[in-house]
This record gives C-alpha cells, sequence and structure tokens, in this order.
C-alpha cells in the first residue's frame, strides 16, 4: 500500500520513545497553569507487525492517555512515536494523512463512539470517504465486505446504531477501524461495556483479525484475563509509567513487581473450591498531580524498603531469554 | 441450609411489570426463592434480566410508574410486604432491610457531608441525637475500614475516592443493624485491588453482624469468592438455583454452562478461540412463546419452543433448574 512496507523486516512497526504527556491544571484570574498531571510519563517500548501488546492497570494509570498519545488524539508533550521506522507528526500536532491511515482506535462505549444520525453504512464508509479511497460503487462494497469480516449481515446496512445491541455495535465499530486496512489499531477497553456471553465473541473477532489480517494491536484493559486471551506481550502501568513488561507466558506464570503480584492475586476466581491467598494493597493509588517521590508504588508496596522512597527503579531486564523487563529495585 | 427452620425472606411468584409506549414488559417474570438468615444469596446474570429489578422490588423501590409489582408475594420475617403503604415501607427499609449500589457517587447527595447523611439514618430509625449519631458513625466508619473517621465524617462525597465512598455507603447500610443487605454489584465501578479490599470487608461485616446478604452481579468470580447459594436469572425468569459449589462443578441449566465457559479466565496457556453462546438476548417485547434461551441453546428440543419449562428440584441434587433436558 506505502513505500513504508519495504522497509527492513528488524524495523518494528511501532517504535515509542520517552512518551510524556502532561495536562495543565488551570486555575485563578489568569488561568494560570496551576499543576501538571502526569498522566504519561516516559513511556517507551516496541511492538511488531501482527503482534498485540496488552496493556494493563487501575483507572488512572494512563492506559487510555497512551493509547491516545499514540494516535496524536491527545498530542503528546514529549518523545516520539516511528511507524515503520518514520516519525509520525514530526513537524507538527497532527498525524499525516497517510499516518492516520495506518493507525486506528476502537473504543470503550459502542453507545457512545458510533453517531446516532448516521446510518451503519454512513459510519463504515465515512473514513473511505475523508481518503477519497475507491468508486461509490467500489466503497459500497468495500462496506459489505467489512460488515461480513465483522460477522454482520449486510441487510444491517441502512439501520442507525441504536437498533443494535452493544456487542453489535462494537462490531460496527471494528468495522469502521479496519475500513483503511491499518497496520495498527489501539482496541481501547473494547469489551469493557459489554456482557460476558457477548464479550468472548467480540474477544474471538479481535484475535481473528489479528491472525488473518495481520494486524498488530495495543489493547488496553483492566482485565488481566481479558488481556491473557489477546496478547502476546503484556505490559503493566501503574501512574503512567510501565512497571512490568514481558511475553504474556512469562507475566501470568512468574510476575516479577509486586504491584503486578497484587493485581494478578485480587481476581476473583470463578472457581469456589480454589480458595485464593490473596494480597490485599492497603489504600488507593496516589495522585498523578502529586506522584511519590521514588517508586511511585512504595506507598502501597508489602516490601518497600528505604531505596524505594529514595530513587525511581528504570525499567531493566531481569531474564535476558524472554526480554523480561520490570521497574523494582527488589526484583533482581 | 437450614432446611427446617422459617426462612428469613419468602419470595412467591414475584411479577414486575414496566408499561412503556411499547407495551408492558415483564422485566421480573413469576420468581420465586427462599433466603435463610445470615445466607448469601447471588443474584446472577447478564443486563437486563431482571436481577436489579428483583432487588429493587424487594425494597418497595421499584420506580411507579411506569414500574409496578404486578403479582406475587414478598414474605419478610413472615409479613408481606407487597402492599405496605410508603409509610411502612419507610420503616423498614435501611432499618430491616438495607441496600447499597453499583455507583456510590450517584447515591450519596453531593451536597451533605457524610456525617449529615449517616446520620439522619441513625436517627431517623433509631431515634438517636445528633451528638450520638455522630459517634455512632464515626464507629461504623472505623469498622468499615476507613482510615482517621474523625475527620473523614466531616468530608463530602467528591473528598473520598470510590472505594472510600463505597465503604461509606456501605457503613450506611448497615448502622441500623439490618437482618437483610441488597448488594447490587458493590464492586464493579472499582478497580480489581480495590474491589478485593472492599469484598473482603462486606464478608467480615455479614459475618460480625450476622445478616443474609443477596449479592447481584454479572462477576462470577466475585460469586465463587462469597456466596453460598446462586440465582441464575434470564429474560425475567430464575433458570437455575443452585449451591455455589454445585453451580460451578455441574452447570445443570445449558445458559448456566455457557456462560461458565465463555468468561476468558488466567490459565496455563492462551487458547485459540473462547467458547461463546451463539446469538443474543432477545428483547424483552419480543420474548419467544416457549423458553426464552431456545434461541441460543445447544441443546433445544421441540417442547422448548412451545411450553416455558417450570423451576424444579433436579432428583438426588440441591439444584432446581428450569430445562427440560438439564446436564
Amino acid at each position: 500500500m506505502s513505500l513504508t512496507d519495504q522497509r527492513p523486516s528488524n524495523v518494528p512497526l511501532l517504535d515509542v520513545r520517552e512518551l510524556k504527556k502532561y495536562f495543565a491544571v488551570r486555575g485563578g484570574f489568569f488561568g494560570r497553569i496551576r499543576a501538571q498531571v502526569r498522566a504519561l510519563d516516559g513511556v517507551s517500548f516496541t511492538l511488531d507487525r501482527g503482534k498485540t501488546l496488552g496493556l494493563v492497570g487501575e483507572s488512572g494509570c494512563g492506559k487510555s492517555t497512551l493509547g491516545r498519545a499514540l494516535l496524536h488524539l491527545h498530542p503528546p508533550t514529549s518523545g516520539e512515536v516511528r511507524l515503520n521506522g518514520t516519525r509520525i507528526a514530526a513537524n507538527g500536532k497532527q498525524l499525516l494523512p497517510e499516518e492516520r491511515r495506518n493507525m486506528q482506535i476502537i473504543f470503550q462505549d459502542p453507545f457512545a463512539s458510533l453517531s446516532p444520525r448516521r446510518t451503519v453504512a454512513q459510519i463504515i464508509r465515512e473514513p473511505l470517504d475523508i481518503h477519497r479511497i475507491g468508486s461509490p460503487g467500489q466503497r459500497r462494497e468495500r462496506v459489505e465486505e467489512l460488515l461480513r469480516i465483522v460477522g454482520m449481515r449486510t441487510n444491517t446496512l441502512n439501520r442507525y446504531p441504536h437498533e443494535f445491541s452493544g456487542g453489535q455495535r462494537q462490531r460496527i465499530g471494528i468495522a469502521r477501524a479496519l475500513a483503511l486496512d491499518p497496520k495498527f489499531i489501539v482496541a481501547d477497553e473494547p469489551v469493557s461495556a459489554l456482557d460476558v456471553s457477548v464479550q468472548s465473541q467480540v474477544l474471538n473477532l479481535i484475535a481473528k483479525l489479528q491472525r488473518e489480517q495481520g494486524i498488530a494491536f495495543l489493547f488496553i484493559s483492566h482485565d488481566l484475563a481479558v488481556i491473557q486471551h489477546v496478547s502476546d506481550e503484556v505490559g503493566v502501568m501503574y501512574l503512567g509509567r510501565i512497571v512490568e513488561q514481558a511475553p504474556a507466558a512469562n507475566i501470568y506464570s512468574n510476575p516479577r513487581h509486586p504491584y503486578t503480584q497484587a493485581l494478578l492475586s485480587a481476581i476473583p476466581v470463578p472457581d469456589p473450591r480454589r480458595k485464593s491467598s490473596r494480597i490485599i494493597l492497603r489504600g488507593d493509588v496516589p495522585s498523578p498531580l502529586n506522584p511519590p517521590a521514588g517508586c511511585a508504588f512504595h506507598t502501597r508496596c508489602p516490601i518497600a524498603v528505604d531505596a524505594c522512597r529514595q530513587s525511581r527503579p528504570e525499567l531493566k531486564v531481569v531474564n535476558g531469554g524472554t526480554m523480561h523487563r520490570v521497574a523494582c529495585h527488589l526484583a533482581e | 441450609m437450614n432446611a427446617g427452620s422459617n426462612p428469613l425472606l419468602r419470595v412467591r411468584d414475584l411479577t414486575v411489570e414496566f408499561r412503556t409506549e411499547q407495551g408492558a414488559a415483564r422485566a421480573v417474570d413469576g420468581i420465586s426463592f427462599d433466603l435463610h438468615a445470615g445466607e448469601t444469596l447471588a443474584l446472577v446474570g447478564e443486563s437486563g434480566c431482571g436481577k436489579t429489578v428483583t432487588g429493587l422490588s424487594l425494597l418497595g423501590l421499584v420506580p411507579s410508574p411506569p414500574g409496578r409489582v404486578a403479582g406475587g408475594h414478598i414474605e419478610f420475617m413472615g409479613k408481606d410486604l407487597v402492599g405496605l403503604s410508603d409509610a411502612q415501607m419507610r420503616a423498614i427499609r435501611g432499618h430491616d432491610i438495607s441496600m447499597i449500589f453499583q455507583e456510590p457517587m450517584t447515591a450519596l447527595n453531593p451536597v451533605f457531608r457524610v456525617g449529615s447523611q449517616m446520620g439522619d439514618v441513625l436517627r431517623l430509625h433509631q431515634g438517636l441525637s445528633r451528638r450520638q449519631a455522630r459517634t455512632a458513625a464515626i464507629e461504623m466508619l472505623a469498622k468499615v475500614g476507613i482510615p482517621e473517621p474523625q475527620q473523614r465524617i466531616d468530608s463530602y462525597p467528591h473528598e473520598l475516592s470510590g472505594g472510600m465512598r463505597q465503604r461509606v455507603m456501605i457503613a450506611m447500610a448497615l448502622s441500623c443493624g439490618p437482618q437483610l443487605l441488597v448488594a447490587d454489584e458493590p464492586t464493579t465501578a472499582l478497580d480489581v485491588t480495590t474491589q478485593a479490599q472492599v469484598l473482603e470487608q462486606i464478608a467480615k461485616l455479614q459475618k460480625e453482624f450476622g445478616m443474609a446478604m443477596i449479592l447481584i452481579t454479572h462477576d462470577l468470580g466475585v460469586v465463587a469468592e462469597i456466596c453460598q447459594r446462586a440465582l441464575v436469572m434470564y429474560c425475567g425468569r430464575i433458570v437455575e438455583d443452585s449451591p455455589v459449589t454445585e453451580l460451578f462443578a455441574t452447570p445443570r441449566h445449558p445458559y448456566t454452562a455457557g456462560l461458565l465457559a465463555s468468561i476468558p479466565r488466567l490459565r496455563s496457556e492462551r487458547v485459540a478461540e473462547l467458547p461463546v453462546i451463539p446469538g443474543m438476548v432477545p428483547d424483552l417485547f419480543h420474548l419467544p412463546a416457549g423458553c426464552s434461551f431456545a434461541d441460543r441453546c445447544v441443546k433445544v428440543q421441540a417442547e422448548c419452543r412451545t411450553t416455558p419449562p417450570p423451576l424444579r428440584q433436579l432428583r438426588d441434587t440441591q439444584s432446581k433448574v428450569a430445562c427440560y433436558e438439564p446436564n
């Protein structure tokens, strides 16, 4: 589709370096900046073609901000994003049309992310219209093909979003994201608003798309079980930073960061015979307006020592074979 | 459990209807169940299955109009709650039966301090003075694990985190020592680590107060962790009523089995495809004539399409199931 496809394959599809996003809190008579919320405080990772990075963390950890900053829906404060080795949005606040074509997003709330005044056909066709792809006839064919890909009947074309259930709306959102054949999709809590029996249908669809179309995903969720089902690699975020990142199998079988361990043990297990020994964390997540010094997790960490209060641990490789990375002074 | 003693709550043929422009919808369609003192019962199901409306009807809180209890009985400690006046219901609500809601921010009044909202309940039901109510409220806040309750009692709801607000709701609901607590998705709006804290607190307090609890949830993990028995609801009806250990070991109704299979859970390795329940929940205005689950069921028979199966005790088990072909 584009020249960038001919790049050598050792260049990762997505290369994110020290991405930061601070939101200014304004107040007072002149609306001066009174404080900075460090929603994203230096995140780096790479993602290969056709792979899924699952991003997990609690509310306010910056996982959605990361998804939006990658697409420049929230222009990052600093840091850079490279797609196929080329820096995107290099000379401005917005993505170029060519870049936007390759990077799409699926939103959490299928009730808020589709215009109630447009038909299914109009919604899915809009990206094709904007990028002027194909003739009207070709666009109509492409819309029908997309509907089939996401498992919907083509007789729904002229209906409106309110006529559909949450699961079907999410399928429409997915069809829209697929319209331009993107290389990379941010899926921001795509199944959190859905009921369990529908959730698994949509998860299977996303896994199928990844397999068959070779799309790379950043899959954001607060649910570790959902993340496990779709991810090749998992990153755990806490207060704007990735605190642990490893291949999915490693992070679930051998979590190294105390926060990941607590998060995994806190999940209620649907098996009454298994009495889980649970790590109950004290207190709440601190405010990103005023994050604690040293390791941001030390206020809740069951094993924190003096060093954790003083210096911030960097994300370091603890197992070279699997590239298991942890930001913790005590995980050596 | 306690099969011999009288149940604390006995619900029989409860039907709740909502009148809308499209006609009447039966959100709850003739359900019956018992609840014994001290028991923890789960009401499980997906959105629109009637679990919340069932909970609301126990407290006389079904919004009316458009809703109304169209039939059946709710016997609580030997007294039928259906047909009680508003004043009679008010004396029970918050005193004998309490409820906590999913979203603590909308359930608390944003313009009053925590202490004043908690005090109202104590003064109304227990006739305490302002000072006594304040002391009692501080004591309750400490019980639900709120640090520095003497300071927190003068906070406004927006000054508290989600987990803290839910703890305040729990403190308020338990302050009069109710016999029954109806908890509607109490931890759904919370993060997992906070959910673990709050669930542990609820379980501890329930034991301490010896009250019965109805936990309304869609999360089968939470059910397995803290409930003894579960009612599975689908389209306004109870399709299965089983002890939790049996429900998870041998789900009797095909819907329960499908739900259990389809939850993404932590596994030792990644599976290619999650099992799914095909199709989707039918619309309450156009329910099929027979079993509401028939169109999605793998074991569907001719009979299922014509007559809804009644909830029956399954021989040699402690389970009741509404299915002609139970597992």
